[in-house]
């Protein structure tokens, strides 16, 4: 087998119940266009679904959007359900309406990125090439 | 069922470092069945990665057992609520069921969506099913190159139904055939007249056919045309008579009758000694697979090692060479006599 260089995969997803996935599907094609793979899960996810959808899928990160106003529950939640799962070094991050005063407790929570409608895509982009690697593999 | 015996191969870096310790935890947490294990060994084979193949040897005698069955046609027809389905089905018979779904690559950016899974999210948390996205990533044929590899972890794992759904295709994309034991082809009503039925390529592959949105009113005039196709062709060798099933997958209608017809069909492998049969092809065909790649491999390996190879391509580009008989004057010295 010849030496390839691997593919970042990312989990986009809507948890929860709002209903609003354009934010979403804008990221997850903006993503694919940087030559991400991305699995996309579409709408109402449990967290429990999330974590098992990256389990199966080996992602190197999550990426939520979050319109409810439950960012404060979800991120958290899902970051520790990550963790009983030993899968800390898989990246979260996400966007939504956030009020800027939870940003900080947010990223002490272990949210790697946090970005607020009006983001350009670019730098969403940019954000990912820089912070998301393979996460490495040991037989 | 062998056991799992692996040979070391002196000097080679990836054995020796999984013969000094460490390294058992994956593939064996993996043959107990478990997820996270799974995933990680599918995520090197789909990179592709050397270490994939060490995964893959150790796995090998573990594999052949799971039923595999095939789910390809046009996009858009329903084959992930069709999967979906078949997975609730297949789970209240006791099946621990895997699923490979495999999505396009864009030929652009190289990445890739995968929305498969939207359909089948309800399973996630079964831990009983795993759903695997695989995107094409150049691959044509309806299949990623990984997709065999990933079916064999999946088979090691314990998986004893394995659906497989295709990328959407066209009239061409047969490769499902030398994958699966059972290829289903799913169609959807007013989709083209009966031209398009007789046309060759996805519509002869078909041991159960599915004419999903089988509310539609034009619907009966689909199976219809599928069934004249069936009369007027020769039957085939193997002597299976395609079912042709009407379903709705959202509805839930149908559903009962193409279990019935995948169980028929699995009966039919099974007696005919095609079960088989067909996991020696597999073989052959993963082996055939191998082969090329390394052939082509080693040979690139010393044309452009010596420089010849830009030479030869400068050549065939000024005129002075070309491409025919160029591949003529190669002799191939590959070494291919088996080891030890």
């Amino acid at each position: 087998m010849e030496e390839k260089e691997r593919k970042i995969k990312i989990l986009i997803t809507k948890p929860g119940l709002d209903g609003h996935d354009r934010g979403a599907k804008v990221v997850a094609r903006a993503l694919r266009d940087a030559g991400f793979e991305v699995v996309y899960t579409g709408l109402h996810q449990s967290l429990d679904q999330i974590v098992h959808a990256a389990i199966e899928e080996d992602v190197d990160a999550i990426g939520l959007s979050i319109l409810s106003g439950a960012h404060m529950y979800i991120f958290p939640t899902l970051i520790e359900k990550l963790k009983e799962q030993g899968l800390e070094d898989i990246v979260v991050f996400g966007g939504g309406i956030i009020p800027t005063d939870d940003i900080p407790k947010l990223e002490k929570a272990g949210v790697r990125g946090i970005f607020l409608p009006g983001t350009p895509l670019e730098e969403i982009i940019e954000w990912v090439k820089e912070n998301v690697k393979p996460r490495p593999v040991t037989l | 069922m062998g056991e799992g015996k692996r040979e070391t191969q002196a000097g080679d870096p990836i054995t020796s470092f999984i013969a000094e310790g460490q390294s058992m935890g994956l593939i064996d947490q993996l043959l107990k069945g478990d997820e996270k294990a799974a995933a990680r060994v599918m995520r090197l084979v789909e990179d592709g990665v050397p270490e994939a193949r060490e995964a893959l040897k150790r796995l090998y005698p573990y594999t052949g057992r799971a039923y595999i069955i095939g789910i390809t046609g046009p996009p858009g027809a329903g084959k992930s609520s069709l999967v979906d389905k078949l997975v609730e089905e297949f789970r209240k018979e006791g099946e621990s069921v895997g699923v490979v779904a495999v999505d396009p690559t864009s030929p652009f950016s190289g990445g890739a969506i995968l929305g498969d899974r939207i359909r089948m999210q309800r399973h996630s948390t079964d831990p009983n099913v795993f759903i695997k996205s695989l995107a094409t990533r150049g691959h044509l044929g309806g299949l990623s190159k990984a997709t065999d590899d990933v079916i064999q972890v999946m088979d090691a794992m314990g998986k004893g139904v394995i659906m497989v759904e295709t990328v959407g295709v066209g009239q061409d994309e047969v490769d499902i055939v030398k994958t699966a034991d059972t290829t289903m082809v799913v169609t959807v009503p007013g989709l083209g007249d009966d031209i398009q039925a007789i046309k060759a390529g996805i519509l002869e592959i078909a041991d159960i056919f599915v004419v999903n949105k089988g509310d539609k009113p034009e619907a009966d005039k689909t199976i219809r045309e599928l069934e004249m196709m069936l009369e007027m062709g020769a039957p085939r060798e193997d002597g299976w008579k395609p079912a042709i099933l009407k379903v709705s997958a959202t509805k839930g209608e149908g559903i009962k009758e193409l279990m019935g017809a995948l169980k028929k069909h699995r009966i039919f492998l099974e007696t005919s000694g095609r079960f088989e049969s067909y996991r020696r092809d597999r073989v052959a065909h993963i082996f055939e697979n191998l082969l090329r790649d390394k052939l082509f491999h080693t040979a690139m390996t010393k044309l452009k090692g010596n420089g010849t190879y830009d030479e030869l391509i400068n050549e065939m580009f000024s005129k002075r060479e070309n491409p025919y008989s160029v591949i003529e004057k190669l002799h191939c010295q590959c070494g291919l006599e088996a080891k030890g």
